[in-house]
């Protein structure tokens, strides 16, 4: 019973997908329960600008034998503001939203527009073992806020080789997307006008596929190696995000000067990761590293460490750090110079820039009861990335054209099992 | 060229595991563990992952299924 728990852990390690959309690894799902049932609710706050609550309810209902299947439900409600992507000037800056209203922001800022929205998604996976060697899972998905639709389908095989020492996964998903811009699509790279937008409806597909081994080394270690390929098409532009006009030589910009930004409609992205497990004397040392590549030029490296601190039968700490280098993508721009040749994609959307996230932060779990287990966590995230870098023009050295952002998230989480 | 890397990693990876040391089943119990598994905790690696999705430019690496999200 216990082998198959750490096979099953082992096969959802590998096909556990972005979002958690299949294969949720449930504190619960440990008790080796016929029902478990996990609440959480996370709370992420950045300072002054977004703020996410975000309560989910995960249901799982053990087959036996290595059978399994979860329902995932989330709601997320988002509310606060976001860069606009315009950038920051020595003047007062008015901007339309896309639903007709004007705000200013004051010189020195980086603008932003405010929103809110809700977000709810629903994922299942089911995952059964074909014989004694192979297992399969499959996982759906559907999720939905007011501009954005979702429907997803993910498959994996897991094999195991070598008196099960060796696991290789071959998974691959579907996601096919639509997009209903709130105020129309804008036309890439023109200048911002609400009026000029063309009320539509656009789609995004995506195709991936991942290969992973996955080796227990010693009776104390195991590690996983997985590549992964994601081929993206359709709409991936942010319709929100524009782009400031400036003066090549002052920097200053003009009221109204704003093209719209565009990004190609084709990415693929690449990524190995490595992943391991190590158990100390009575604690697990977790490690892991992404080397991730795509066609837009972003590349950006990962790594990110648990310790999982066993405080007494009924209590562990775990700490978490994180840290992230990102490498910009080949069309990221501050902003561009008024009257020079317009270039076929550009965006001003600081998540394309050269970047740096930094996140620390710690759980506690503790078992209240038999089958029971109540979490909580708190992380510290900042985001950094060049404040005055070389290509500011005139004015935009006095500003700060990449303020640090700060992120406090708080979670709570409450995981029964029923026998 | 990276691929190729991930190749020889990959390779290693079992190359060491079959050559180096056997586990035997009775030798798991600790690998069997709950925080053993490479993801402890999935609601939490959820979370987190959705964030750093709509925060950063790369994502994905520990499994396939991806977007679902207009945030990004």
């Amino acid at each position: 019973m216990q082998l198959n728990s750490s096979l099953r852990g082992r096969l959802r390690s590998a096909t556990c997908a972005l979002l958690a959309v299949t294969a949720g690894t449930t504190t619960a799902a440990n008790f080796h329960s016929k029902w478990t049932v996990e609440g959480a609710s996370l709370l992420y706050a950045e300072s002054k600008r977004t703020t996410v609550f975000e309560p989910l309810l995960v249901i799982k209902r053990d087959f036996g034998e290595g059978q399994t299947l979860e329902g995932k439900f989330v709601f997320d409600a988002m509310t606060g503001a976001s860069p606009t992507g315009a950038a920051a000037t020595n003047r007062v800056q008015t901007f339309t939203t896309p639903s007709g209203q004007r705000h200013q922001t004051s010189s020195g800022e980086v603008p932003t527009r405010s929103f809110q929205d809700q977000r709810g998604s629903v994922d299942l996976s089911w995952l059964k073992p074909l014989n004694r060697r192979f297992r399969t899972e499959l996982g759906g998905h559907v999720s939905a806020e007011t501009d954005y639709r979702s429907t997803g389908l993910t498959a994996t095989l897991a094999a195991d080789f070598n008196q099960k020492l060796t696991t290789i996964s071959l998974g691959g998903g579907m996601n096919s997307d639509r997009i209903d811009p709130v105020g129309g699509v804008p036309e890439g790279l023109t200048r911002v006008d609400p009026r000029s937008t063309v009320e539509k409806t656009l789609s995004k597909h995506i195709a991936d596929g991942m290969l992973g081994v996955t080796q227990i080394l010693t009776p104390r270690w195991l590690a996983q190696v997985n590549y992964s390929y994601a081929d993206e098409n359709g709409y991936l532009t942010e319709p929100y995000k524009m782009i400031s006009l400036i003066d090549s030589i002052t920097g200053e910009t003009r009221t109204g000067d704003y093209l719209y930004e565009k990004r190609p409609d084709h990415r693929v992205r690449q990524s190995v990761y490595f992943s391991s497990a190590y158990h100390l004397a009575s604690d697990v040392f977790h490690v892991s590293y992404r080397n991730y590549w795509d066609d837009w030029g972003v590349r950006s490296h990962t790594v990110d460490l648990k310790y999982d601190l066993e405080v007494s039968d009924k209590v562990y700490l775990e700490p978490h750090w994180r840290g992230y280098y990102q490498r910009g993508a080949d069309f990221y721009v501050y902003s561009l110079p008024r009257g020079a040749l317009t270039p076929e994609f550009a965006t001003s959307d600081y998540r394309f820039g050269d970047l740096k996230t930094l996140t620390v932060g710690c759980k506690i779990g503790v078992k209240t009861a038999e089958l029971q287990e109540f979490s909580a966590r708190i992380e510290y995230m900042q985001q950094s990335g060049n404040e005055y870098p070389e290509e500011a023009i005139g004015v935009q050295r006095n500003y700060s054209m990449f303020p640090p952002l700060d992120i406090l998230i708080l979670q709570v989480g409450y995981a029964i099992g029923l026998p | 060229m990276k691929l190729r890397l991930m190749l020889v990693g990959a390779g290693l990876l079992l190359v060491y595991g079959c050559a180096v040391q056997s586990v035997e089943p009775w030798q798991r119990d600790l690998l069997s563990e709950e925080h053993m598994q490479l993801v402890p905790d999935g609601v939490t690696n959820g979370l987190d992952e959705h964030i750093y999705f709509s925060k950063e430019a790369s994502s994905g690496g520990q499994g396939v299924g991806g977007g679902g999200c207009g945030c990004n």
